[in-house]
């Protein structure tokens, strides 16, 4: 794979929850280095198409790359079937996702938390995990909380041991789930502050938030979702203050009117 | 002789006859409970399985141990399983019996701690390149074993007084002892009650620890 090739390319996915179809074909690519933002009104499949992106969902149809690397599937003899959860398990060690409510492990410190995989799943040494750990949290700013257990921090503080925590895996590719929907307003800077800086250390990042602002700011490119489809991308100039679709403008219409 | 002087003549020569019976009930209760413990956690993985036939398997196993006698059971193992060619010692099939009935009372306590933990947990040790059964020993056990232990400590007390059954199969533990020195003194009322007292003195204890692990639970939540 050369170095232009995208580095996730998603192909006509689908997504089924029995009647409902929450992503009717969605294909979107994705750069080295790009920072891309998904917006959308709530129930317009986003996060699904996030959790797809490293199969904590599964999808319906369509495909997805990481790479050139078929994710969370395999051909054999012309036909694709699921991976193993060994597999699985080896491809999402590449792609860091970042939650909503954080998910931090609370029966471990913010140390704990951010070393945990990289000795049971990388196989690093003790010393090593805790190096690359220590380092990981400084970055985001918390290399004083580090024997901290996590109903110890602070939401903000939370999520940011989250990103840490993804950090230390060294993912190829980085996917915030709405990072700072949980928050409290006044810890959302800190959050966006830690974003951003991994956005400028040119990190490819797929971010869906409805903090507007900040991926006018940010991103690369805007991409906006309705209906469990693509509705209009491009660079964030465009989408999000001169938008082509009825569609685009209601909904951001809608947001300023809040 | 009335009660009374029963107690106060033989009293002592009951109790130390009967404390002779705790290394093996000791023995009985500490080895099904470790059985059960993991039997229990086997149980409990195939009940949880995506899969369809470990989890009927696990479901139609919690049904069949909890729905028949435990001395059905243990008659059945005893009795039995020389007729399909093995027989068993007294102590085994002690073991053996309590362990597989008490396994499906710790597949049922290991569960609802497993399902007491938030989806996002498994899903966050997923994401981070965990295989499923990684997760649940590295996140989702060490954190249900929390919520666990009060009950564990409950399934335990049960469990000590349910090895009183397996005399019947021939294992001299306290109640095999205390139905000798009936059969010998004719003194019923006397023996059971010190028998029961030697039980009350290790399920108080364990009671009270139960309790307080409750409220150590309470305090973290």
């Amino acid at each position: 794979m050369g170095q232009m090739d995208p580095l996730l390319r998603i192909v006509d996915l689908h997504k089924r929850f029995g009647e409902l179809e929450v992503l009717a074909g969605v294909s979107l690519d994705v750069k080295r280095g790009e920072k891309v933002s998904i917006i959308g009104p709530s129930g317009s499949g986003k996060t699904t198409l996030l959790r797809c992106i490293n199969y904590l969902e599964k999808p319906t149809g369509g495909h997805i790359y990481i790479d050139g690397t078929l994710i969370g599937e395999k051909q054999v003899g012309g036909k694709f079937v699921h991976l193993s959860d060994r597999e699985l398990a080896k491809e999402r060690r590449e792609i860091g996702f970042v939650f909503q409510r954080f998910n931090l492990f609370p029966h471990l410190t913010a140390l704990g938390n951010v070393t945990i995989a990289p000795i049971k799943v990388l196989g690093l040494s003790r010393e090593e995990a805790e190096a690359r750990g220590r380092q990981m949290l400084e970055k985001v700013g918390l290399g004083h909380k580090v024997n901290e257990y996590p109903e110890r921090l602070s939401g903000g503080q939370q999520q940011r041991v989250a990103i840490a925590r993804v950090l230390a895996m060294q993912p190829k590719l980085m996917l915030f789930d709405e990072a700072t929907s949980a928050l409290d307003p006044e810890l959302i800077g800190e959050v966006l502050r830690v974003m951003r800086q991994l956005a400028d250390e040119g990190r490819t990042m797929v971010i869906v938030t409805h903090e507007i602002q900040f991926s006018g700011e940010v991103s690369d490119r805007v991409v906006f979702m309705d209906h469990g489809k693509i509705v209009e991308q491009g660079p964030p100039k465009s989408v999000l203050f001169n938008p082509q679709q009825p569609r685009t403008r209601e909904f951001l219409k809608h947001l300023q009117e809040r | 002789m009335n009660f009374f002087q029963v107690m106060e003549q033989k009293g002592w020569y009951f109790f130390t006859t009967l404390m002779g019976g705790w290394p093996e009930t000791l023995a009985v209760a500490v080895c099904s409970f470790v059985f059960a413990m993991v039997i229990g956690l086997v149980i409990a993985l195939m009940r949880l399985s995506r899969w369809r036939i470990p989890r009927w398997f696990a479901i139609s196993y919690i049904e069949f141990f909890r729905g028949t006698p435990a001395l059905v059971q243990l008659f059945v193992i005893y009795f039995g399983f020389p007729d399909i060619g093995f027989q068993p010692s007294p102590f085994q099939a002690a073991i053996v019996g309590l362990g597989l009935n008490g396994a499906a009372y710790m597949a049922e306590i290991y569960r609802a701690g497993i399902e007491s933990i938030h989806r996002g947990q498994m899903e966050a040790a997923l994401s981070l390149g965990m295989t499923p059964a990684r997760a649940m020993q590295h996140i989702i056990l060490p954190q249900a074993m929390r919520t666990m232990l009060p009950p564990i400590t409950n399934f335990a007390i049960v469990l000590l007084k349910d090895t009183s059954i397996v005399f019947a199969v021939g294992v001299v533990e306290i109640m095999a002892l205390a139905r000798n020195l009936v059969t010998e003194t004719l003194q019923s009322a006397a023996v059971y009650l010190i028998a029961g007292a030697l039980y009350l003195c290790v399920t108080i204890p364990m009671a009270r620890l139960a309790a307080r692990l409750e409220r150590q639970r309470q305090a973290w939540q």
